[in-house]
């Protein structure tokens, strides 16, 4: 995350050949988004092997609302888009579109963490904390961990703003903001992993 | 169950049974010297483990006789010395890989089947008519109960010889591991699982046995007793499990330790049939009869005894029993009442 | 090209500062000097690995020893193991992937330079935490596998526990970090004309190995993740009440565990490819099957873990499945040992100290392995997991294996890392007492392991016929220990004043041979072109040798920065507050932020 970021803004000396031609950067984040799978797919595993072990509730269907969360997905969906659209700026050279849409990534994004908080705020009130049972620690972590990247991507997307508003992103560093929109397509995929199997499919 | 093939796997058996009977004999090992032994089977199901073992064991010493012969007698054949010629560049060679992948294959397929048949033939049902016992571990000792005669106990497991037992195993705390490795390999005990499995004791006499998956600060001391005895004599134990507890007369020392025993706590945890309810310790209603106590780590003498009580963290690290802080006097009366339950 | 005699300092395109100076070393981002701090980290860790395991054989030496308190030992054997895996053999074998792979492959350095050196200073404070735990309240004492529901706050109060788990995530991000660094490396820095099938054994153990990490660790970060919410915020992970499963937590530790035992025995074997065509002379036999072997193994060692679970009680179908697959996973292992030999066959074997490891390692490694097979049949293992066979199998395989592969490399490489040769009478006699003491210790566990004595126990009962073999063990250890004085001594007086190597002593095929020994900061003056395997053994070999060193052209390398050094010691204080506190976490918090900022947008020349 951070030191995705870190990579992702090194200095410009890249530019020597590579074995594979393509960039080692882009490449290093392949590999880290390679281990991220692991990660998220060891919390979707514990997840998936716990449900229905509960013998007290609060129990998924008791709590979940669907369209709320389908609606929450689909902002982070189209959020996507704007990531593609802000990337797309970028390499034709357009920064301030460019800012534009990823103001609106960001945004967006934004929009989606707040939902989850006032989803989690509604589960809590209807019963469902971390300590409650099963199904509370192993939801909470999940997309708590979900969460917390979608906010790191959103940090990370307001300092790319910030550098395109002032002209920092020529054409020509366009890999800085492609490597945040592929972290940000991951977070996307990975939501709809979790949404699916979590809340779709219970 | 299996029929045997009176050729291949009989001679591979004897090979293997020589080398380890080779070995064994090297070091003169006998059960006696070696109570805990894995190598001396007692029972069916360690039966099935020892025949499996042996082949396991005639391929390993194939093979590293084999493999480190080449590798020593290269060593010395191909050492430089003067004017030894300068060795060919050879990259390697194709019909030697696939003759030492597929080689290796065979020797696994020869171990894989036994394995396969002897996993499934070792963890299947427990034959009709075996009998049920429960196993709970605890920290640091185990506790043993019968249903079929309603008897609680620990630290000594008693069992008819030739009559297959069906072992539940449960624990009260953390994961332990309850082994006797004389009849048989071990077996977890896990917090929200029952795990079970059998044994047919083929021999008398006494087999220590010890937890074996790290519980704690006690864990080396959590050991127990598997006694194999004639069914008449299995048979007499259980009648004197199941009668109550002696009533020591009251104006002896046993009769005083009978009061220690229900003044000072002891009922909070410990099981007398009829005098006390507590089920966080031992059942201790025929106590007297064990020939061991603190989970089979000390022999049960008054001697013994005594320092248990006196300080159970200094016999046993950890110690879940409390020290309640006796005098001598109320040791010796409790001593002469535990022992009193036969 | 004249060598320097000194060790690893000057070169002639070093950066400004003093590169003697303590500040130099903080903010080096040259892979040597980071393999030198990271192999001498870890063979200091490697001797407290080791004096905690003299404690425990002092203490197993008779039966009923009161040496040390079941506690202390409890905390010994965790210790022992934790350290050994993750701040001995581990780091070790970072400290070759560092010296050696841009070498290697015809490179000036590693491609991330920063994220190398901030692995190396999150490693450090990793291990320096974990150790801190036995001054703040007692070592963790469940085992370095931490099996729940033992590791819960109800049956591990203190923070024995919280310092190994959290210690363990911050090892954890060093790792990874450095997997992820190698593998780019090795795949888009190797120098024109190595393709991926020529280049040396090592560099694809080390891409194996790096695949394993990055991939594995996250599984048992979540473990220890989960662990830390039941421990510090009363979550269920692993509550049985609660209806939770404590084998969940084995699982997830085995899916790592078990991939993790062949990121440790890799590297060596990489090792030990690269050591016995030298000193054959004669190329590896087998190249290419020796390379798919380490790829089959590095997939195959996905589907094995629950061979480590044997006696939970997973069911005969699982049991079988798992049987099958670890036997499977033999037929690579024991091509390797043969395509090894068959590079000797024929040869003209040169027997100086580094081979003498290397055959070492072989021998050793097939008794080990051999000791795995008889496990790899799960109703054997009931009678062995658990016991002492085991403790001799993973002994075997990890010091007869891996450390016997890592000395193997430190005589064949110390040359091209100092300048200087090891002393070669010192080093044969540190290998006959290392190879003697450690059959005087490890073999006798198989035995007593067989014949009852369970693992992980402070005392055992006489009577039972352990004493003699645990006395023969103890005996073992010391003589490990002298073997290692040998080593320091050996290694210390050769640094000063050794014979000087020149650049290709042991006239190796790899491109490090090409160059002065020690490199300079730039590694090759010019890099090479290479058109096959075995570069300096090909026509053109001499051609490289000689055109290695010339500088053509200004050479840009990357310059020194302390932010690694800075977000290294942030983070690590960010995670240890979940243990110490906010006041050590806010200002790890702050100094992690600072340093990664200041890393981002640091410029470059």
């Amino acid at each position: 995350m951070a030191l995705a970021h870190a990579a992702a803004h090194a200095a410009p000396h890249e530019d020597h050949p590579t074995t594979t031609g393509l960039n080692s950067r882009k490449l290093l984040f392949w590999a880290f988004l390679g281990s991220e799978c692991m990660f998220f797919g060891s919390l979707i595993a514990t997840y998936l092997v716990y449900r229905g072990r509960d013998q007290t509730g609060p129990h998924p269907h008791e709590i979940f609302a669907i369209p709320f969360t389908s609606f929450s997905a689909f902002v982070l969906l189209m959020s996507s888009l704007t990531m593609v659209l802000a990337l797309a700026a970028i390499q034709r050279g357009n920064q301030k579109r460019g800012a534009i849409w990823l103001a609106a990534t960001a945004l967006l994004g934004m929009t989606f963490v707040g939902g989850q908080c006032y989803e989690f705020t509604e589960f809590f009130y209807k019963g469902l904390s971390l300590q409650t049972n099963l199904f509370g620690c192993t939801f909470f972590v999940l997309t708590g961990f979900h969460g917390t990247h979608v906010t790191v991507g959103v940090i990370w997307l307001w300092t790319l703003f910030t550098l395109a508003v002032r002209g920092k992103i020529p054409s020509e560093k366009s890999l800085d903001v492609e490597i945040a929109g592929l972290y940000w397509h991951f977070v996307d995929v990975v939501w709809i992993a979790i949404f699916t199997l979590v809340y779709l499919i219970q | 169950m299996t029929v045997r093939k009176l050729d291949s796997t009989l001679v591979l058996r004897l090979i293997a049974g020589l080398l380890i009977a080779g070995a064994l004999a090297l070091c003169g090992c006998a059960l006696k010297d070696y109570p805990q032994s894995t190598l001396h089977p007692h029972s069916d199901y360690a039966e099935s483990i020892q025949r499996l073992l042996e082949t396991l064991v005639f391929w390993v010493v194939v093979i590293f006789v084999l493999v480190e012969g080449v590798l020593i007698w290269t060593v010395v054949r191909f050492r430089s010395r003067p004017g030894a010629p300068e060795p060919k560049p050879v990259h390697g060679n194709t019909t030697l890989e696939v003759a030492w992948t597929i080689a290796p294959a065979l020797i696994l397929a020869f171990v894989a089947v036994p394995t396969v048949l002897t996993i499934f033939k070792t963890q299947g049902r427990p034959p009709d008519g075996a009998m049920p016992v429960r196993v709970v571990g605890h920290q640091w000792w185990w506790e043993f109960q019968y249903p079929e005669y309603n008897i609680t106990t620990a630290s000594e497991l008693h069992v008819p010889v030739g009559r297959p037992v069906a072992v539940s195993l449960e624990t009260a705390d953390v994961i332990h591991s309850f082994w006797f490795p004389a009849v048989g390999g071990k077996r977890d005990v896990v917090p929200s699982r029952v795990n079970h499995m059998w044994f047919t004791a083929g021999s008398l006499g006494e087999f220590p046995g010890q937890c074996a998956e790290l519980c704690g600060i006690s864990h080396a001391n959590m050991r127990a007793k598997l006694i194999v005895s004639k069914p008449e004599d299995f048979q007499a134990w259980v009648a004197a499990q199941q009668s109550p507890p002696v009533e020591p007369d009251s104006t002896s020392l046993a009769g005083k330790g009978k009061q220690v025993f229900l003044e000072v706590g002891c009922v909070a945890c410990h099981t007398i049939q009829g005098i006390s309810p507590g089920i966080i310790g031992p059942n201790l209603t025929h106590f007297g009869s064990r020939g061991s106590i603190a989970g089979a780590t000390y022999l049960n003498n008054d001697d013994n005894l005594g320092k248990w009580l006196a300080n159970p963290q200094a016999r046993k690290p950890g110690a879940t029993m409390l020290n309640l802080g006796l005098n001598p006097d109320q040791i010796a009366a409790l001593v002469a009442y535990l022992q009193s339950l036969k | 090209m004249a060598t320097t005699t000194a060790p690893i300092t000057a070169a002639a395109h070093a950066p400004a500062e003093s590169v003697g100076s303590l500040w130099g070393w903080i903010t080096t981002v040259d892979h040597k000097r980071i393999g030198a701090l990271y192999g001498v980290t870890a063979f200091i860790f490697f001797l407290i690995g080791g004096l905690e395991a003299t404690l425990m054989r002092i203490q197993l030496a008779r039966p009923e020893n009161t040496f040390v308190s079941p506690d202390v030992f409890n905390q010994l054997f965790t210790m022992h193991g934790t350290t050994m895996i993750f701040l001995a053999i581990m780091p070790l074998s970072a400290s070759f992937f560092n010296f050696l792979i841009p070498l290697m492959i015809g490179a000036r350095d590693v491609a991330f330079p920063r994220l190398n050196a901030f692995s190396y200073w999150v490693f450090l404070c990793g291990a320096v935490f974990l150790n801190l735990s036995f001054f703040l309240g007692g070592a963790p004492d469940t085992g370095w596998f931490g099996y729940s529901n033992l590791t819960s706050s109800q049956y591990s109060p203190g923070h024995g526990v919280d310092f190994w788990a959290v210690g363990l995530q911050i090892l954890g991000i060093a790792s990874l970090a450095a997997g992820f660094n190698f593998i780019i490396t090795i795949v888009n820095m190797r120098a024109p004309g190595m393709k991926l099938m020529r280049m040396p054994v090592f560099v694809w153990m080390t891409l194996v190995t790096s695949f394993l990490i990055i991939f594995a660790f996250p599984v048992i970060t979540v473990a220890l993740v989960f662990l830390l919410f039941d421990r510090f915020t009363g979550t269920n992970f692993f509550a049985p009440a609660m209806g939770a499963d404590p084998v969940l937590w084995q699982h997830l530790f085995w899916l790592f565990g078990h991939p993790e035992v062949y990121i440790l025995i890799l590297p060596a074997m990489g090792i030990v490819s690269e050591v016995l065509p030298t000193f054959s002379r004669k190329p590896l036999f087998g190249y290419p099957v020796v390379v798919y072997s380490g790829i089959f193994i590095g997939f195959m060692g996905w589907g094995v873990w629950s061979h480590h679970m044997f006696s939970v009680g997973l069911g005969p179908i699982a049991d079988s499945f798992f049987a099958l697959t670890t036997m499977l996973i033999a037929i690579p292992t024991g091509v390797k040992i043969f395509n090894w030999i068959g590079t000797m066959w024929g040869g003209r074997l040169e027997l100086k100290t580094a081979m003498l490891f290397a055959i070492g390692f072989i021998s050793m490694f097939i008794m080990g392995g051999l000791s795995g097979f008889m496990h790899a049949s799960p109703p054997a293992d009931l009678q062995q997991t658990d016991t002492y066979f085991v403790v001799a199998h993973i002994h075997y395989v990890l010091f007869g294996g891996s450390m016997l592969g890592i000395f193997s490399g430190l005589y064949y490489w110390f040359p091209k890392m100092t300048g200087r040769l090891m002393n070669e009478g010192l080093g044969k006699l540190h290998f006959w007492l290392t190879i003697i003491s450690m059959n005087v210790t490890f073999f006798p566990m198989h035995f007593v392991g067989l014949l009852g004595m369970p693992r992980r126990v402070y005392t055992y009962a006489p009577h039972m016929g352990f004493d003699t073999m645990n006395l023969i063990s103890t005996v073992g250890v010391f003589g490990i220990a002298i073997s290692l004085l040998v080593f320091i001594w050996n290694f210390l007086s050769s640094t000063r004043s050794g014979a000087v190597a020149g650049p290709n002593p042991w006239g190796g095929a790899t491109l490090e041979w090409a160059i002065a020994s020690p490199p300079p900061a730039h590694n090759f003056g010019t890099i090479p072109t290479v058109h096959g395997l075995d570069p300096l053994w090909a026509k053109d070999g001499a051609d490289i040798a000689r055109t290695a060193s010339l500088v053509r052209g200004h050479i840009h390398m990357p310059p020194n920065s302390v932010w690694p050094a800075v977000s290294a010691l942030g983070m690590s204080m960010l995670l240890s507050g979940m243990v110490f506190g906010w006041w050590v976490g806010i200002p790890g918090l702050v100094f992690m932020l600072v340093g990664f900022y200041s890393w981002a947008f640091e410029p470059c020349h």
